[in-house]
């Protein structure tokens, strides 16, 4: 017997999988290693000749300097810090709310062209955000909120990849359970929130952990959509710097600083949350 | 009371749950596709009105625009084929490796090879303009020097032929993403049973279990990877610059469809012709879509 998918217990025939993974791993985390190791590098290190890759004394002025460094420029760090949690804060539960809510309608209603509906919202899957951003630019700027954290909020909120996963999840679960809440004069919302919202906790997270990495990564209202560089976000800021100073050794402990920060929350929230949003992701196919 | 109660009807009618996000889908996926359609169309630079054109826009894409022609759409091309298939096969073959050890390894394991698509093209430009850094401080140069397979140091990121291929490096570094996730899923969710039945049927390797067995009963979620796979090798752009430094790349090397027009709609304020690329654009993501779908998808 050969088969030996998803194997709970370690097995010697697994060894070599491992042999393959180490290094494929490895590789693949060069770049976050690196950016560990230079976030901590003192100046001297920095400068180097012959490079290191490796830290030898790690400090904490790369992190002091990217406060401090900032503060001069006029837009203190902070700022741009609060920008990015604030908007990726908005943009996590507005999505959520408005995913799961047309989801629900979607998946256990049976209007009118529900299907149709799913239907174009699966081919909106293809859908490349970055090819819209001039006339999506013109339209914000039409509405009058070209300028406003609006401009960094709304353009993520339709998340099609996020009502598609949602969707799914929720066919999962069995009508059954919600005719009983419906025949004891449950109203839809009531429904919602009291049987539906409790049961797709995968999904949620899944919507969630996806909105989070696209907002909190995105430089697109930074660079289009707000002109103002108090309503600018911190990657969009961090990727300024080596253009700032216009000396890319000067700023590089300072960029991997950054850049650190910027990755931990990525990194935590997949570690907590990695097991329901494979959960949910097993619900992902395109039928 | 008649109010009242219509009011409570509206409050729990389906549509009512589905208005936030279709109006939202409406104004930021929908009308602004539309707008591109229209003022492609055009000649629009912002400041007086939009002049309709006709097809002039894409009759000059397609015979006086030689970066277009020559950079933008073969670059976009060669990403697309490159990044896009390569990376999707690579999702597969480490996803299909995941799925064969335990799991608390394989979340480790998961999460190194998950993480580059997180951090985003721009971000990573920070990591990788120091690796390939032209003097001899640089990383690869440095280590190129010492295993004295150069002598001078090579200007990786300011040599046209060197840069496109680095750019396509950093993407399929970031490939792994949501449909890698997608595809893990799908594997370890494939009924074991179905295995066991194969190989009293007469599978012999691990070979023919992946094209008979694993594949085909996971196909939504090859499609789903395929798709993703798609969007993320066509919703790229600024890499090649922001690796070179400059406004353009050295001899538009790496100068991707979306860079002419994002160069095209806010540098140089001609909107109605950077509509006229995105809409080729739109097209190119359309046709290779299609191709999926056949591949993978359920005839209905």
């Amino acid at each position: 017997m050969n088969t030996m998918f998803n194997p709970k217990k370690f097995h010697k025939s697994q060894i070599k999988f491992h042999l393959i993974l180490i290094p494929l791993a490895l590789f693949m985390s060069l770049p976050i290693i690196y950016i560990v190791n230079d976030a901590f590098k003192p100046f001297t290190e920095l400068f180097h000749y012959p490079p290191r890759f490796f830290v030898r004394k790690p400090t904490f002025e790369n992190f002091r300097l990217l406060y401090t460094f900032s503060a001069e420029s006029g837009i203190p760090m902070s700022r741009y810090l609060f920008n990015s949690v604030f908007v990726s804060i908005i943009v996590v539960v507005l999505t959520v709310f408005i995913s799961t809510i047309s989801a629900f309608a979607l998946s256990k209603f049976k209007f009118k062209g529900h299907k149709v509906l799913f239907k174009i919202n699966t081919y909106a899957l293809m859908f490349v955000p970055i090819a819209v951003s001039i006339p999506r630019y013109l339209i914000l700027t039409k509405l009058g909120i070209f300028n406003t954290y609006f401009a960094h909020i709304i353009p993520m909120l339709a998340m099609p990849v996020g009502l598609f996963l949602v969707k799914q999840f929720m066919d999962q679960v069995p009508d059954e359970l919600l005719e009983a809440a419906v025949m004891d004069g449950a109203s839809n919302w009531q429904i919602y929130a009291k049987i539906m919202f409790p049961l797709i906790k995968s999904a949620i997270v899944t919507v969630a952990f996806l909105a989070f990495q696209q907002s909190w990564m995105s430089t697109e209202a930074s660079n289009i959509f707000v002109d103002l560089e108090a309503l600018r976000t911190l990657p969009f800021y961090l990727s300024t710097l080596s253009q700032q100073t216009g000396n890319i050794v000067a700023s590089r402990g300072i960029s991997a600083a950054g850049w650190l920060l910027m990755f931990l929350p990525n990194l935590f929230i997949f570690v907590f949350l990695q097991s329901r949003v494979m959960e949910s992701m097993a619900n992902s196919g395109i039928k | 009371m008649k109010i009242k109660q219509f009011m409570k009807k509206l409050w729990n009618h389906p549509y009512f749950f589905l208005f936030p996000y279709a109006f939202l889908f409406f104004l930021i996926i929908l009308l602004p596709t539309i707008v591109s359609a229209v003022l492609s169309l055009t000649y629009f630079n912002t400041i007086e009105r939009p002049r309709f054109i006709s097809f002039k826009n894409f009759v000059n894409l397609f015979t006086a625009d030689n970066v277009f022609l020559q950079n933008a759409i073969a670059n976009t091309f060669a990403y697309a084929v490159i990044v896009g298939s390569l990376g999707y096969i690579f999702s597969f073959i480490l996803a299909w490796l995941l799925a064969q050890v335990t799991p608390k390894i394989r979340t480790l394991y998961t999460l190194c090879i998950y993480s580059p698509s997180i951090t985003g093209g721009i971000m990573m430009t920070i990591v990788w303009k120091v690796m390939f850094s032209g003097d001899q401080a640089g990383y690869l140069n440095h280590l190129l020097l010492e295993l004295g397979l150069i002598k001078e140091p090579i200007q990786f990121l300011q040599n046209p032929d060197l840069l496109f291929p680095i750019v396509i490096v950093i993407g399929l570094w970031s490939s792994a993403g949501l449909g890698f996730l997608a595809m893990l899923a799908g594997l370890l969710n494939v009924d074991r049973s179905i295995y066991e039945a194969a190989y009293i049927d007469g599978i012999k390797n691990r070979f023919q279990e992946i094209f008979y067995i694993t594949i085909p009963s996971m196909k939504p979620q090859m499609l789903f990877g395929a798709v993703m796979a798609i969007v993320g090798a066509f919703n790229v752009s600024g890499i090649a610059t922001s690796l070179s430094g400059g406004t353009t790349p050295p001899q538009y090397s790496g100068w991707l469809i979306m860079d002419h027009a994002l160069d095209y709609g806010f540098n140089r304020y001609e909107m109605g012709y950077a509509s006229a690329i995105t809409v080729v654009l739109f097209i190119i993501v359309i046709i290779f879509n299609r191709i999926s779908y056949k591949l993978f998808g359920s005839n209905d």
